[in-house]
Parts: C-alpha cells; structure tokens; sequence
C-alpha cells in the first residue's frame, strides 16, 4: 500500500504521521508542496502543522499551492485523501470538503486528548473498526467547524459527518464540544466519503506506552481496507 | 492602480475577537457600543489602468483566495 505525506513550509505533523504510517505497513513516500506530480499511490495525507504561518486563513495559502492540483484531480478521481488538523483546513481552503473552520469559540490555543464517537462506518476510513469512540489528541487554535444552515443540512442528509467530539460513552454533549463546533463536528467527509478532514490526530497516539493505541487501531484497519 | 478590498464576517459568523475587542472597549469606558465586528483590509496595486477593469480583477482575487465566501463577505473600493 503506497502513501504520500505531502510536506508544506510550516507543517510540523509531517513526519509523525510518516512514523505512523510505516509503522502499520504503509509504503509512504513524503512529498513536497512544490512537486508538481503526485507520485502513484493509494492514500495522500496532508498533516497537521502550520502552513505558510496560518497566513490569511489557516490553510488558504496552501490550498493553491502548485502539488495541490493533483491532489485534487486524485480526489475526484475517487482516491483516497486525509487532511488531519492544519490539512483539514486545507481540505476546506479547497472546497474538497464542505465548512470552514474558525477561530475555537473561547479563543485559546487547545492540546489536549479528546474523545471522538465515530458516526459512520459505511467508508473506507471507518469500515470494520471494531470500536464506535476512540481517544484521540487534538492540538489546534482554529478547529470550531462552521457551515451554513443550507451546507449542515445537505451534510447530513448524505451522511458526511465523520466523527463528533463526544465523552468516553459516545454521548455527544455540549460540554464535550472543545472548540465550539457546529454539532460537535469534529471531521467530515465529502459526499462520496474518499475524502477525510478531521481535527484529532490518529498519528499521536500509535504507541501505548506514550499515548494511547487508538490511532493503532485507525491505522490497522485502514490500512485492511484499502488492501 | 490601487484597489481596496475590506473583508468581513457574514451576520451569523461568531466573531469572538470582535466580542473581546467590545468588551475590553466597554471596560475602558466606551459604553455606547452596540457590536464590534473584526474584518481584514487590503491594498492591492494593480497593472491596470482603467478602475472598473481594475476592480474586476481585484473582484476575482477576492472570490478565489482574499475571502472565504462561506463565512466571509467582501467590499471593493477604489482608493487613486
């Protein structure tokens, strides 16, 4: 299973998710933003970070730069692309996926670990994973997912949420909401479900005795998936 | 020619760096305020001589990067 990790000046969660990614069989290739062509492959990610120093809006600046017209042309073409945390702005930047994201609603900088209830599993990110909430870690200033009335409802009439900010239990309160999100939203799809924006990290939390195992089991399973 | 963009949030945006900025106004005494709303400004020079091709231009710069459409809206103005 081939993967790239695109690499944006001010990414920082680039190699991390190249560790992660090995680490459960992948044969991943980094990728830099300037490359015009994206090498052949199964799986792109954009990582966390801050590209371009959050310039103009998180993730704008990104969006145009040059790699990115084949990552586009590879998602609508029906391949599979990630965007984690910075990448899920850049996802949004793009139109890739619906939304936006804000400034976090009481204007501070969140790392912290969360939990996530998964809300469906008809995809190829979710399928089959044995667990229906995951705790993952979460590390961002601009997370608070916004859509319009219009968007929300079309989202969720195509079954586009992917994940929400949930407690230990799944149940999705508004106290469990960190950032404020829209009905705790916490990553998306778009609407044929091969594109993934999500604000948690998987990549942080693959070793047990560091963190949690959890991203161990997303990554396992993905990587069952697309085989 | 130079061109001005002013973007701002849409009305049901949450902008709580303006709700801050009305607060910490308040608390030094500007009581008569009813919103503060934050928004970005550009100055653009632009290789064109003729201002409504110029705005047209500036138009495009913002619908495709200087503003989100989906929570920002934007106001061109011609400033020589």
């Amino acid at each position: 299973m081939k993967s790239s990790v695109i690499t944006f000046p001010g990414s920082n969660c680039d190699r991390d998710m190249d560790v992660a990614l090995k680490k459960f069989g992948f044969n991943n290739q980094m990728v830099w933003h300037n490359d015009n062509e994206l090498p052949k492959g199964d799986l792109v990610i954009l990582p966390g970070g801050f590209s371009y120093g959050d310039y103009l809006r998180c993730g704008s600046v990104a969006s145009k730069s040059k790699i990115m017209k084949s990552v586009i042309d590879f998602a609508n073409s029906g391949g599979l692309v990630m965007g984690i945390c910075n990448g899920f702005q850049i996802l949004v930047e793009t139109g890739l996926v619906p939304g936006v994201l804000l400034r976090n609603k009481y204007l501070e900088f969140i790392c912290k670990n969360v939990f996530v209830k998964i809300d469906n599993k008809d995809n190829p990110y979710f399928k089959n994973l044995d667990k229906e909430v995951l705790e993952l870690h979460i590390a961002h200033n601009e997370g608070n997912y916004f859509c319009t009335n219009d968007q929300l409802k079309e989202i969720e009439d195509n079954n586009q949420i992917a994940i929400y900010y949930s407690n230990e239990k799944g149940q999705t309160y508004e106290k469990d909401n960190p950032n404020g999100s829209t009905k705790n939203i916490a990553g998306i799809f778009n609407k044929r479900k091969n594109v993934l924006g999500m604000m948690p990290h998987p990549e942080r939390m693959i070793d047990k005795y560091l963190s949690g195992e959890d991203g161990s089991l997303f990554f396992k399973n993905l990587i069952k998936n697309i085989k | 020619m130079k061109i001005s963009a002013i973007i701002t949030l849409k009305k049901d945006v949450l902008d709580p760096q303006g709700k801050v900025i009305h607060q910490t106004l308040d608390g030094m005494g500007f009581k008569n305020i009813e919103e503060v709303r934050q928004g970005k400004y550009f100055e653009i020079d632009v290789k064109e001589n003729d201002p409504s091709k110029a705005k047209v231009i500036v138009e495009d710069m913002c619908k495709k990067l200087l503003a989100n459409l989906v929570i920002e809206n934007f106001k061109i103005i011609e400033t020589q």
